[in-house]
């Protein structure tokens, strides 16, 4: 018999190696990094602002989560908790740097101090606190929705974090060049499944049309710039959704097109519904999956 | 117009490929795809690996149903991760078995026909957070004990694909580890949540191993082929001797009052396991079989457009 105990053995089976990845020692997400603030820059602002990109991330993540055990390939179930991956980490160190700053909202006062700032802000806000876009919280659809709303939201957020690179908050610059890569392989994979499936069959193609006719209006929630993305573009913090819109429409545009799907017209343009915490039933609905537990344990951590 | 003629090697004697097979498995040596093997053999090890990828599927769910209410993103990522590491183990396994000349496809609708199993213990529902602790810690632990002896199966592709699965078994188990000494020193409430998901995935855990060596109907075989290396009690002897100090040290207590040590043998001594609460289950009487079932019968039927489509766009732009 080779094996003393099965983790000697499994030690021999690789040459000795160590058994364990990692330690079991965790830090918070911005450990080690310098958070001071630029001059000239309103740290309310900055952490406003972060909170926008910050729930974007975390409200898609969920939705793509629902995805794991229900996708239509066991690849597929991979590659969409990769991308739910991606954001998470992404909303994560974008929470943590609102935090940083002191945006923690009214959820401080309901979580305990052992709580991260990352948690208190995720599972201790309420849904008029939340600052996601519209597009986002939508519910899934089917399989064809699913990827367009993905490839909308991949596309937009990418034009977003590529010209965030050059933020004058080096926080957030750094988190967007982390993110650029990411969201570059998300709007890949969308793009991918939106010609399969608009390119087809006569089925996929009304389906995924369904889908970009469900999702196409939510754009208008996404190209008008709040008090606070305007202040922070003037002090070279932020990008200015208007900036982004000729960018996100011609992508659209070349990959439905390729497709052979229908270009739906643009739509009327507003103020951000979602940026002013005004959501609909479905936030509501998915936050109470996400935060139910830890508001139960107040006192917890986990 | 006739078909051209081809010199074909006169045909192997079977006696001969026989003897050769057996040898290599005399001498400890791997069985690989394109190797002659036994009609039973390949049929015993595309059982095997069939039921071990279906397990790591359906595995997917007890854990994944709390996925959207992970109580803090670092959680969240790590029980992503894990769920994802999964769906991997199970697509590297299915692959394993397509040398063997199965089929994906046809083995997923041989699990959603339920005419081939998968592990039982993914059966009981996931009731508390604590229960994703414990699944690490404990099924996972037992899994490795299980899987460990197959990284030396005799048939190459599965004793390669187990060590890499053992690997992120091991670093699975760690993580649940963790995430119960996190809770063991939280609040009281979250120390009841251990204690009481120990108590009830410990005998589902030890029923992991399989039934007793005198009522084990495949192994005989599967130890002489070198496919199974120890038989079902020993290693669930060698997971009852590892996690019992484990759980001294996590501060929680086996559901077991007859659990001590043999003095003599420096083994642990534990108590008759329930064997008609496993065979309800095996049959398919569990708290959650129609459930787990369900779920990949959904994922199959619902989404069968996306498939249709993917392959006729291949075919539009071959």
């Amino acid at each position: 018999m080779h094996e003393e105990t099965v983790y000697d053995a499994l030690d021999h089976a690789h040459g000795g190696e160590g058994q364990w990845a990692f330690g079991t020692g965790f830090d918070e997400p911005l450990a080690g990094v310098d958070t001071t603030v630029p001059t000239g820059i309103d740290p309310a602002d900055l952490g406003a602002y972060c909170l926008m990109l910050g729930d974007d991330a975390l409200v898609l993540c969920q939705r793509l989560t629902q995805w794991v055990t229900a996708a239509p390939e066991l690849e597929e179930e991979v590659a969409l908790a990769n991308c739910g991956l991606d954001l998470l980490g992404q909303a994560r160190l974008l929470l943590a740097r609102a935090g940083s700053v002191g945006v923690l909202g009214r959820s401080r006062a309901l979580a305990t101090d052992s709580i991260p700032d990352e948690d208190a802000l995720a599972y201790f806000r309420d849904v008029d606190e939340f600052r996601n876009s519209l597009l986002v919280e939508a519910p899934n659809g089917d399989f064809g929705q699913t990827v367009v709303r993905l490839l909308v939201a991949s596309t937009w957020r990418l034009a977003l974090f590529a010209r965030l690179r050059e933020s004058r908050d080096p926080v957030l610059a750094a988190i967007a060049a982390k993110g650029v890569p990411e969201l570059t392989y998300h709007r890949d994979h969308a793009a991918r499944w939106v010609l399969r499936l608009g390119d087809g069959t006569p089925e996929s193609h009304r389906r995924s049309q369904a889908g970009v006719d469900a999702v196409w209006p939510l754009l208008a929630d996404l190209f008008t710039a709040t008090d606070v993305e305007t202040r922070l573009t003037a002090a070279g913090v932020a990008v200015d959704p208007a900036d982004v819109r000729d960018e996100v429409r011609d992508v659209l545009t070349l990959v439905l097109e390729r497709a052979t799907l229908t270009v739906p017209a643009w739509p009327a343009e507003q103020p951000s519904r979602g940026r002013a915490g005004q959501h609909g039933p479905e936030l509501t609905a998915l936050l109470a999956d996400l935060q139910g537990l830890a508001r139960e344990h107040p006192a917890a951590t986990w | 117009m006739s078909a051209p003629t081809l010199d074909r090697p006169a045909a192997p004697d079977e006696a001969a490929l026989q003897a050769q097979f057996d040898a290599t498995i005399a001498a400890d040596h791997r069985i690989e795809p394109r190797d002659w093997m036994p009609e039973a053999y390949r049929k015993g090890l595309v059982r095997q690996i069939a039921q071990h990828a279906h397990s790591e599927i359906i595995g997917m769910q007890p854990e994944g149903d709390w996925l959207l209410a992970a109580p803090s993103l670092r959680r969240k990522a790590i029980l992503l991760a894990k769920v994802q590491d999964e769906a991997g183990h199970g697509m590297y396994l299915y692959s394993a078995a397509e040398t063997l000349g199965a089929d994906r496809a046809d083995l997923t609708d041989k699990l959603i026909e339920r005419k081939q199993k998968y592990s039982s213990i993914f059966n009981y529902p996931t009731l508390t957070y604590a229960d994703v602790g414990v699944i690490g810690w404990l099924v996972d632990g037992a899994a490795i004990c299980n899987q460990v002896p197959l990284c030396r199966s005799s048939y190459g592709p599965y004793a390669r694909a187990m060590i890499r699965v053992c690997k992120e078994e091991s670093f699975h188990q760690r993580q649940g580890y963790e995430l119960l000494m996190t809770m063991m020193r939280g609040t009281d409430g979250q120390r009841a949540m251990v204690q009481d998901a120990v108590d009830r995935w410990w005998w589902p855990s030890l029923m992991m191993f399989g039934p007793p060596d005198d009522d084990s109907p495949n192994s005989a075989q599967s130890m002489a082929w070198g496919v199974k290396r120890h038989s079902n009690d020993e290693l669930r002897q060698r997971f009852v001797d590892m996690t019992v100090p484990q759980a001294a040290v996590l501060g929680v207590t086996l559901p077991d009052p007859e659990l001590a040590l043999d003095p003599d043998t420096g083994r642990y001594r534990f108590g008759a396991i329930d064997w008609t609460e496993f065979k309800q289950v095996l049959a398919g009487n569990g708290p959650c079989n129609d459930e787990r079932i369900a779920r990949r019968r959904a994922a199959r039927d619902d989404n069968a457009w996306v498939t249709e489509a993917a392959t006729a766009y291949a075919g539009k732009h071959a």
